[in-house]
């Protein structure tokens, strides 16, 4: 068995946007709890999109890949900057929380 | 009267309750979450931080009157005070001793020092302590909302008890030491956490109403916290001030109920809530928590005063 090492994981993605989102005030959703997290979207200079998440649950980076995958297919979002505090939510819920975010854009 | 929909203040979280209780579009956040003031500690301990480390404050208006406001998010790491979260409310009182608002109102939703940050965390508390009795000795009106489902304990029970006005709703709680405290430090027979019935008799609100640790009792309504709010502010023009009288007061009414509960624990009621309710002078007392919150206001011992808002 490998040891796991202690901490935080810092993961980041990026992804090239179809839909460049009209300027927008910050948007924060969720909370920092076990098995939840928060979302903040912020207004990103230059297209794409950039996801960082800051996770305690270590060693899922494909899955957060795959989540984060179905999620830009979803929105495509471009100019935004993505910054997740996870406490091991589920993929589900990650998603879920995503959607949520997107829908609270407002210019 | 038309009865609306209510809203429970108790399952909203922090952010939800500043919506719900300001005047709508009001609150400007200071230190919002894109500023990224987060706990210098957590990340070492391999612990998430929160873009607002638990709690915003800003100002807002209420009732078209500027106020402060600072609200705790019990989800995140229960509500507990690190040292960012601690300085986060210090500053808010201090400015409010320069900006001068109607009131600094506490929305308290935590278990205490949150001990991940250990001396950090006390200190911080000790001082929110003191910044709230500098705004009362400035004159400026400190008052504690208290329904979230954390309730308020350890540090964050005695700040409460230090602001001027307390408002509470029956599912609210109050007090130093948490239920699970209690039973880790005395035992299960003294205490038993999981008894939520004698949890909410030993530390709800109803029973802080009809003892005198409360100021105001409302339903879990999130109008009606803004509703009492209101009331609290058109009830102080200014803080109480804290004066040797006040405290001799208050130690004399702390000592008269213990007295009242001297020689029970042999009794067949034993030191329960309900023998300290039926001593106050409330008849009755065993159908108190099944009663409606309408119902138990009207309760409380004249003694007490009429403080209700």
């Amino acid at each position: 068995m490998t040891p796991i090492p202690p901490g935080l994981e810092t993961l980041d993605f990026r992804f090239d946007g179809v839909r460049t989102v009209p300027a927008f005030a910050p948007v924060l959703v969720g909370v920092v709890g076990s098995g939840n997290l928060e979302v903040m979207l912020e207004p990103d200079a230059g297209a794409g999109c950039a996801v960082r998440v800051q996770t305690s649950a270590r060693g899922f980076a494909p899955i957060w890949q795959a989540v984060l995958d179905d999620f830009h297919r979803r929105h495509g979002l471009s100019g935004v900057r993505v910054s997740i505090n996870d406490m091991g939510a589920t993929p589900a819920v990650v998603s879920l929380r995503l959607d949520q975010a997107v829908q609270e854009l407002r210019p | 009267m038309t009865q609306e929909r209510l809203i429970s203040y108790a399952e909203c979280s922090a952010r939800e309750r500043l919506a719900l209780l300001l005047d709508p579009g009001s609150f400007h956040e200071w230190l919002p979450p894109r500023d990224r003031v987060t706990s210098p500690h957590l990340a070492q301990l391999g612990v998430p931080s929160a873009f607002d480390d638990g709690v915003a404050v800003g100002r807002a208006a209420l009732d078209g009157r500027p106020v402060f406001v600072a609200a705790q998010e019990g989800a995140f790491m229960g509500g507990g005070v690190g040292e960012v979260h601690g300085a986060k409310l210090v500053g808010l009182l201090r400015r409010a001793l320069r900006e001068r608002p109607a009131a600094v109102l506490l929305l308290l939703d935590s278990g205490g020092v949150r001990l991940h940050e250990a001396n950090a965390g006390l200190i911080a508390v000790s001082e929110v302590m003191r910044a709230v009795l500098d705004a009362r000795d400035a004159g400026i009106p400190v008052i504690a909302l208290i329904g979230a489902a954390n309730g308020c304990f350890g540090g964050m029970g005695i700040v409460a008890r230090c602001t001027d006005f307390v408002v509470m709703s029956d599912l609210g709680r109050l007090a130093m030491s948490g239920p699970e405290v209690i039973e880790a430090s005395h035992g299960v027979e003294e205490f038993d956490a999981r008894d939520r019935a004698l949890v909410w008799r030993t530390s709800g609100g109803k029973h802080r109403w009809l003892s005198g640790d409360c100021d105001a009792l409302v339903e879990d309504d999130a109008a009606a916290f803004r509703q009492a709010a209101i009331a609290a502010m058109a009830a102080l023009p200014a803080s109480r001030p804290v004066t040797l009288d006040a405290l001799e007061a208050e130690h004399a009414l702390l000592s008269n109920r213990l007295a009242l509960l001297e020689g029970t624990v042999a009794d067949a009621g034993g030191d329960d809530a309900l023998t300290l309710w039926t001593r106050l002078g409330v008849a009755d007392a065993s159908r108190i928590p099944d009663l409606e919150v309408a119902d138990v206001v009207s309760l409380r011992p004249a003694s007490f005063g009429t403080s209700q808002a």
